[in-house]
This record gives structure tokens, C-alpha cells and sequence, in this order.
């Protein structure tokens, strides 16, 4: 049946006999400028003039100091998970589970927060960041642990899992909003007390929001490059998604490439919650993040699961992100146009990546 | 130029792939009934010749005349309905389905079953090729597999048939029985095409050949008043350097290196083969000999030899006096041992890596790795001699491994085991697929190691190539393993029956007459 679905299109995939290696970098490139035809293409479709729209996303982002320096705050939660899910998806575990990893840690970093900053507390600022952060670390890596455990105990598929995890940890952080670390003074709102201003991250450039996270990301994606490019147990992690079997025949562990590359991914993400919560946020809320360890799939794969890749890849989805807030407030567009953007620009580059590998073939008759 | 009698005749056949000729001024010609052997090492331009025949590849240039008629074969659907039909290296059949089903799949989707059925019962009388059209192909040896093949290109019925390496699987009994399938469809008017390297295989069955050697034809004779020897000089260019043996009869007192005791290992899946009692031993400077049609537990014991297979008891497998059945590979390679797998590329190098990174796989400490940093630049020097020792085609240590021919990775894995200078080497079918000049010196390489005192198991389906290479011989069949042979004593004709699994039989003559149909 699907057999005869496919041949009754008139084009055909053909393998390339070398696929160049050009291409392989140049793809994402490829894919975010047909993005940004469709999207005006898209503009024209809701009767907005296309110029102005691509404006709102290409060039008003880096319109003042500050627009700048939201870029690159942005940029933060979206670099840290990629730098994580890279290492996974290298080694071929396809941790979908980033976003509940991200809440799970924002909540923990927040918990430590709210039990840690109360009026005459003992705990002087700097090490109630340090604390707050490895909370937020070891939350993440645990919820990720959580995947590897099921994975490796009873075999259960780990995309599965790691995304189901994802709304078990939102449901959680509206159960403790709600519940334990609610503000006792907010008017019953749903969310945590503001925490105190020494316990939030210094700011990188005085008079914006840019925190030192950034720092932090920007060393991180180096020490990550080393580590998957230079160092044995990177190489290591690379051969089990390559070829799982010349792996077993190397020695190197499958179950440890997946705890490892798991916690590895569920820490990222969860330092990426913390310095949510401890950075623009100020608080914890229910809704921590937009969807940022999601879209950190498609920065993951836009840098072509290379850590300096995702820090591209994480800038360009940051623009896409406030692009769509500025088109929201100057073009009167529904706020969907974020996400409308991130799923063209994950099709193009699965179309892309396509033909890398393949050629497109008119069918021949007979 | 163009024999009008021929069933199938090219002419100037031409294939350029980037940096290579494929094929340049191909001429050759099949008459009706003729067996022709397409003769030639590896990367000789033969499998690019039968695509372009099959219609899977597009000459540059050249013209294809079928029954005198100039054709264009588009693709293997119209070089079907020629009547050309292909029997590939590599089988392509489910497991899980039955032969008949197996079969369908190939055919219009509206074949009738019971008709198919009976289709195939007919056929295989006919041919002497018998099989159970319900029977499961999880439950076939090989040589029934390679039948299934066989049958299922004969239902098309065609006026030629490709046969790439048929042989390279079966135990000489079986081979006996493909060639007189193949002598009655021949004498029906069939034509066949047959691809091989096995030169006395060639000299017995094909009434003409034709021989390629670096994307030319470099000659044409009949077969049959051709000696080993001089077919080989067409092939590779030079005389074969005859392999000399050193016997060492104080090899028996040496030190035990390696001792399989009384390896018992259950099935890890549904289609593997259980092991029981393997008992086999290595001394330093000798080399031992498993032969076996594949599926029969060699893939099973490499397993259990190399450490990705951990579940048997520590003193299963002794290395140097060490029990060593219960660790992984790396413990493994600590004691001195160095391991060539069977599959090239997906286990013994990562296709998508370089040589030099695929170096790692097996050399995983100092000097390769420091403080758990990779030393790239030692780890290409070395590459790149291993690369020049042992003559590997390739750009150098960067290309990547899947861009090698088979016998030029092979090369380079030898090469990397060596390099660890091991004091115990197993290699599983060492030259499967491999050219014959390249054969040659990777058997050369396992003499000299073993005259440096290693010792040397090698899992083979060559009968040739043991018998070559080893001083004693054992047969694996059905998860069990012979006692072993000195290969003075050793003949084809009872290695042959042992293959079957027969060698407690006290009167081998009562299990002949089984061993034909394995």
C-alpha cells in the first residue's frame, strides 16, 4: 500500500555517491534563509508588507544596546540545552525530555532559594548562588537519570519516556507553585516569593539584563568542544551512536554512554533552569520556560551537534524568539508566529539535511 | 565487432567514478548455454560490470546487445523483463517469513499462493534444489538460503543468470550440488554469469572467462585448459608468492596461550546459535584453524573470545594462564590479545570516521590517549605507517573508512591488531572478499606473527586458506566444536563431513549421504 503511495509521485530520492561535506555546514544556512522567504511569503498571506515584517526579525533585534543584549540573554537557556542534547544525540540517545529537564531544574534551584533566602539568613550571596546552582544541576541531571534508569532497567524507549517526563515535571512545578513554595505573601497567586537581589546572578553589562550565565554558556560550549572532539571519553560516546557494534568490539559500555550522556544533558539543561530563575525571572513561576528545551532540539541540530554550532544555533533561535514578540506588539501578529517560525525552520532543515545525502530524480516512464 | 549468436554481448563498456575507471572498453560476449566466469581481484571493475548489466549503474559509454538487439537497460525492473536474473553475494531474505513467502514479496502483489507454492515445488525438482516452501528461512542453512535465492531468480525464468560468488558459503558438498543445478540450466540454454576468484571452482565448471584486472579486460580464455597458475597471473599481473610453511613440531611443548574450556554459552537471541563444550587450545608459535560454514557459532565464540559477550564463567576462557571469560574487551587486550571481527566495516572500524580515528578503537592508552586527551598527531603517524607497511589503497590517514575497498580496510585492521604486537591473535575470515594479491601478504603477515612465537587462532570459511595457513584444524558445527586435526592429516573430503557435524560417526560413510543436503 505505501509502497504504491510513494511511486505514484512523479519525483524520487536517489542516493548521492558522496555526500559533500560543504553542504553539511552549509544546509542550516540554506534552511534559515528559505526560512525567512516563507515567513515573508507568510507576512504577505496576513496582509502585512514583507519588508517590514523581516525587519521586526532581522534588524530591530539589534536595534539598541539593550535589544542586543535581550538577544543574548535569550540565548542562554537555549545554548545550554543544546550543549547537552548534542552530546546525547551523538551518541544516538534521543533525549526529547530537555524542557521537563529545565523545569525540574529551575524548581529545585528555586527551592533552594526560597529555603535559603529568608530575612537575617546565615547564607552570605555567593555561596546561595553556588548552592542554587547545583541544585538546579543535580535537579535536572536527576530528572534525566529518571529516563536513563527506565531505559536501562527495562529497555523502555528513552524519546518516550524523556518527553512524558516533560509534563510529569510541569504538573510537579504547578504542584509546588501552588503548594509548598508558594509565596505566603502573594495574594494566593500561584508562584514563589521574588528572591532578594543578592541572591540573583550579577549582571554581565551594567544597565541591561544580561547576567554572567552568559559567561558561563559561552565557557561551557568550549569545555564541551574539548571534550567531544579532543577528549577519549567524548570519542567514545561518538563511536556508540555511530556504530554500536564497533563499540561493544572497542569496549566501550552502551549503559554508560547512556547514563552519561544523560546526565551529562539533564544537568545543562537543568543549569539552564536556574539561571531562569535566578536571572531575567527573579522567581519561580509555573511558566519558567517558553518552550525553550524544545526548541533547543532544532538549535542542537542547526549547529549540527557541535557545541560552538550551538551557540550559532542558540543566537539565531533567540532571534526567532524575539522577533516573534516584537512582531506580537508592532505588527499585531498572534503570538504563534514564534512557534510557526520554529517549526519551518525545523522542516527546511530536515529537508536540507535530506538532500545532503539525496538527490531529487524526475521518474522515468516505464 | 558483434556476435550475432550471442545472448548477451557489450561492446566498449565505459564507467568513470571520481579518481577511478571502473571499467574501460569492456567487450564480452555469452553464447546460449555457456557458463562464463568473470574473473578479477577486488576493485577489478567485476561488480560495476554486472550492475551495468542489471541495470543498477549507467555506463558512460559503451553499447549492450541482447539477443542481437541493441537494448538500454534503465533499470533492473527492464533488464527482469529481458530475462537477465541476479543471485547477489549477500542474501536479501526475512527471517521471520516462510520461502514462499520470501518469494512473493518479489513478485506482483497479486500472485496466487497455493500456485507460488506449487511453482517452487516444481522448480526445485527440476533443479535438484528441494525446499519446504512453508519452512521458516530462520530454520535454512545457508546453503538452503542461497537456494531460496537461486529458485527465486529461476521462477522468472530467465535466458541468464549473475551468480556473484556463490560459493563463498557452502561446504564442498554443497558446491558440488550448485554446480550441477548449474550444468543442467546451463544445458537447457541458459546462460550464466560467474563471478568468482575461486580459480580450480572456475577451471571445473565454466566453459569460458573472462579476466579483469584494474577496470580492463586483461584477457579471455577457456578455463579448462588453463592451469591455477596461470588464471592468477592474468588476474593480479605476477606469480603468487607460494606461501612456505615452516613446520615446528616443538610448537606442541610451547606455552598454552589461549584455552577455550569447556565453553558453554545459551542462545543471546532467538536466532543464535548455543554453545556447547567448545574445548580448543593455542600455543605460542603455532596457528589453529576453526572451519565452518557460517552460522554455525562462530559468531557466537568470537563473542565469547573478545569480551562483548561477558556471560561465561571466568575459567572458560584462559588467556596466558589468566581466566578472563567474565571481562570486557579492554581487560582482554591488557593480557596480549588482538582480535580481527568478522564484519569490517560496523564492528572492526566506524565507517564514518577516519582511519586514524578508527586506530582508537583498539588502542585506547598511552601513547594514544593522555590524561584522557586524544594525542591525534602520534595517532595519524601511526596510521600512516601502518598504511605504508602493509600497502593500504587509501588517500592517507584521513579518508574515511567506509571509502576503502573491503580487502584494503581489512589491510589496515590487520595492520592495527599487529601493531599492538599481541601475544594472542584471533582473526575471523580474514581475507572474505579480499583480493588475492591482498590475501597473499595478509596471510604472509599472520606467518610472520606467528614465527615471532604469537599464537594464532584463525575462523575461516576457506577451506584453502586454512589449509594454507594452519598446523591444526577444527571443524564448528551446530554450536560444538571437532576435535582438532594436525593438517597433515586433515582432507577436504572429512573436513567436508565434519562441517555437517559428524565426526563422532565411527563409519563417515553412513553420513554421507546427509551431509549432501546441509
Amino acid at each position: 500500500m505505501s509502497k504504491s503511495m510513494f511511486t505514484s509521485l512523479p519525483l524520487r530520492l536517489e542516493l548521492r555517491g558522496a555526500p559533500s561535506q560543504r553542504m553539511t555546514y552549509l544546509s542550516p544556512v540554506i534552511a534559515i534563509v528559505l526560512t525567512l522567504l516563507l515567513g515573508a511569503l507568510l507576512f504577505m498571506a496576513l496582509g502585512k508588507d514583507p519588508v517590514a515584517g523581516l525587519k521586526v526579525f532581522l534588524v530591530d533585534p539589534f536595534s539598541s544596546k539593550r535589544a542586543i543584549s535581550e538577544l543574548l540573554l535569550k540565548s542562554i537557556p537555549l545554548i545550554l540545552c543544546a550543549l547537552g542534547l548534542a552530546v546525547c544525540f551523538r551518541a544516538s540517545i534521543w533525549n526529547i525530555g530537555a524542557e521537563g529537564q529545565f523545569t525540574v531544574g529551575a524548581m529545585c534551584a528555586g527551592a533552594m532559594l526560597v529555603w535559603i533566602d529568608v530575612p537575617d539568613h546565615a547564607i552570605p550571596g555567593g555561596l546561595g548562588l553556588i548552592l542554587m546552582i547545583i541544585a538546579g544541576v543535580l535537579g535536572g541531571a536527576f530528572w534525566a537519570g529518571i529516563t536513563a534508569f527506565l531505559r536501562d532497567k527495562f529497555n523502555a524507549n528513552e524519546i518516550l519516556v524523556s518527553l512524558m517526563l516533560t509534563y510529569v515535571a510541569q504538573l510537579l512545578l504547578m504542584y509546588v507553585v501552588n503548594g509548598p513554595l508558594k509565596d505566603p505573601n502573594g495574594m494566593n497567586f500561584p508562584q514563589s516569593k521574588v528572591f532578594s537581589s543578592e541572591f540573583m546572578l550579577p549582571m554581565l553589562i551594567s544597565g541591561t539584563r544580561l547576567h554572567i550565565g552568559f559567561a558561563v554558556t559561552i565557557i561551557a560550549a568550549i569545555v564541551m568542544a574539548v571534550f567531544m572532539m579532543r577528549s577519549f571519553r567524548g570519542f567514545s560516546l561518538m563511536v556508540g551512536g555511530m556504530a554500536p557494534h564497533a563499540a561493544r568490539y572497542a569496549g566501550f559500555s552502551s549503559r554508560n554512554a547512556l547514563w552519561v550522556s544523560l546526565l551529562i544533558s539533564g544537568g545543562f539543561a537543568g543549569l539552564a533552569g536556574a539561571f531562569e530563575i535566578a536571572g531575567p525571572i527573579g522567581q519561580l513561576l509555573p511558566s519558567v520556560s517558553p518552550g525553550y528545551g524544545f526548541a533547543a532540539i532544532i538549535v542542537a541540530f542547526i549547529g549540527r551537534l557541535h557545541p560552538v554550532g550551538a551557540v550559532f544555533g542558540g543566537l539565531i533561535m533567540s532571534l526567532l524568539y524575539l522577533g516573534g514578540e516584537l512582531a506580537q506588539s508592532r505588527l499585531g501578529l498572534p503570538s504563534a508566529i514564534t512557534g510557526v517560525f520554529q517549526g519551518m525552520l525545523l522542516f527546511l532543515l530536515l529537508a536540507c539535511d535530506t538532500l545532503i545525502d539525496y538527490r531529487l530524480r524526475w521518474k522515468q516512464k516505464g | 565487432m558483434t556476435a550475432p549468436s550471442a545472448r548477451l554481448h557489450i561492446a566498449h563498456i565505459r564507467k568513470a567514478y571520481p579518481g577511478v575507471l571502473a571499467n574501460d572498453d569492456i567487450n564480452l560476449s555469452v553464447a546460449p548455454g555457456e557458463i562464463h566466469a568473470v574473473l578479477g581481484e577486488n576493485g577489478a571493475g567485476k561488480s560495476t560490470l554486472m550492475k551495468i548489466i542489471f541495470g543498477t549503474v549507467k555506463p558512460d559509454a559503451g553499447e549492450i546487445y541482447w539477443n542481437g538487439e541493441l537494448v538500454h537497460i534503465a533499470n533492473p525492473h527492464v533488464a527482469r523483463k529481458l530475462g537477465i536474473a541476479m543471485v547477489f553475494q549477500h542474501f536479501s531474505l526475512f527471517d521471520t517469513l516462510t520461502v514462499a513467502e520470501n518469494i512473493a514479496l518479489g513478485l506482483e502483489a497479486d500472485t496466487d499462493m497455493q500456485d507460488l507454492i506449487a511453482r517452487i515445488r516444481q522448480t526445485g525438482e527440476k533443479y535438484g534444489l528441494e525446499l519446504e516452501p512453508n519452512r521458516h528461512v530462520h530454520t535454512l542453512s545457508v546453503g538452503e538460503r542461497q537456494r531460496v535465492e537461486i529458485v527465486r531468480a529461476l521462477l522468472t525464468n530467465p535466458q541468464l543468470l549473475i551468480l556473484d560468488e556463490p560459493t563463498s558459503v557452502l561446504t564442498p558438498q554443497a558446491v558440488e550440488k550448485l554446480f550441477v543445478t548449474l550444468r543442467k540450466l546451463a544445458e537447457e540454454g541458459c546462460s550464466i554469469l560467474y563471478i568468482s576468484h575461486k580459480l580450480d571452482e572456475i577451471r571445473a565448471l565454466c566453459h569460458s572467462a573472462t579476466v579483469m584486472r584494474g577496470g580492463r579486460v586483461t584477457g579471455n580464455c577457456d578455463p579448462r585448459n588453463e592451469t591455477s597458475a596461470g588464471l592468477s597471473r592474468m588476474m593480479i599481473g605476477e606469480e603468487l608468492v607460494r606461501l612456505r610453511r615452516e613446520r615446528n613440531p616443538e610448537s606442541q611443548r610451547n606455552e598454552r596461550k589461549l584455552h577455550v574450556n569447556r565453553l558453554c554459552l545459551p542462545k543471546a537471541h532467538l536466532f543464535a546459535t548455543e554453545l556447547k563444550d567448545i574445548e580448543c587450545e593455542v600455543r605460542a608459535g603455532e596457528i589453529v584453524g576453526i572451519a565452518g560454514v557460517s552460522g554455525n557459532g562462530q559468531q557466537e565464540l568470537l563473542a565469547a573470545l573478545s569480551g562483548e559477550d561477558q556471560r561465561a564463567a571466568p575459567n572458560m576462557v584462559m588467556l596466558a594462564g589468566a581466566a578472563v571469560g567474565h571481562l570486557a574487551p579492554n581487560p582482554r587486550r591488557a593480557k596480549g590479545l588482538g582480535l580481527v571481527p568478522e564484519e569490517r566495516l560496523g564492528r572492526g572500524a566506524v565507517p564514518t570516521l577516519s582511519l586514524s580515528a578508527n586506530m582508537l578503537l583498539s588502542h585506547q592508552k598511552v601513547p594514544y590517549v593522555k590524561h584522557g586527551m586524544i594525542d591525534f598527531a602520534y595517532t595519524r603517524k601511526i596510521a600512516a605507517s601502518i598504511i605504508e607497511r602493509f600497502k593500504v589503497k587509501a588517500s592517507g590517514p584521513d579518508a574515511l573508512a567506509k571509502s576503502l575497498s573491503g580487502g584494503n580496510l581489512q589491510k589496515f585492521i590487520v595492520g592495527r591488531e599487529m601493531e599492538r604486537k599481541p601475544s594472542v591473535f584471533i582473526v575471523a575470515q580474514p581475507t572474505w572478499g579480499v583480493d588475492v594479491g591482498a590475501a597473499a601478504q595478509i596471510h604472509a603477515e599472520i606467518l610472520a606473527l606467528k614465527q615471532e612465537g604469537c599464537a594464532v587462532l584463525v575462523i575461516s570459511e576457506e577451506l584453502d586458506e586454512l589449509f594454507a595457513l594452519c598446523d591444526r584444524l577444527h571443524v564448528i558445527a551446530k554450536g560444538q566444536l571437532s576435535p582438532s586435526i594436525p593438517i597433515e592429516q586433515a582432507t577436504r573430503e572429512q573436513v567436508g563431513l565434519w562441517m555437517s557435524g559428524l565426526w563422532n560417526e565411527e563409519a563417515p560413510n553412513t553420513g554421507a549421504s546427509e551431509a549432501a543436503h546441509v
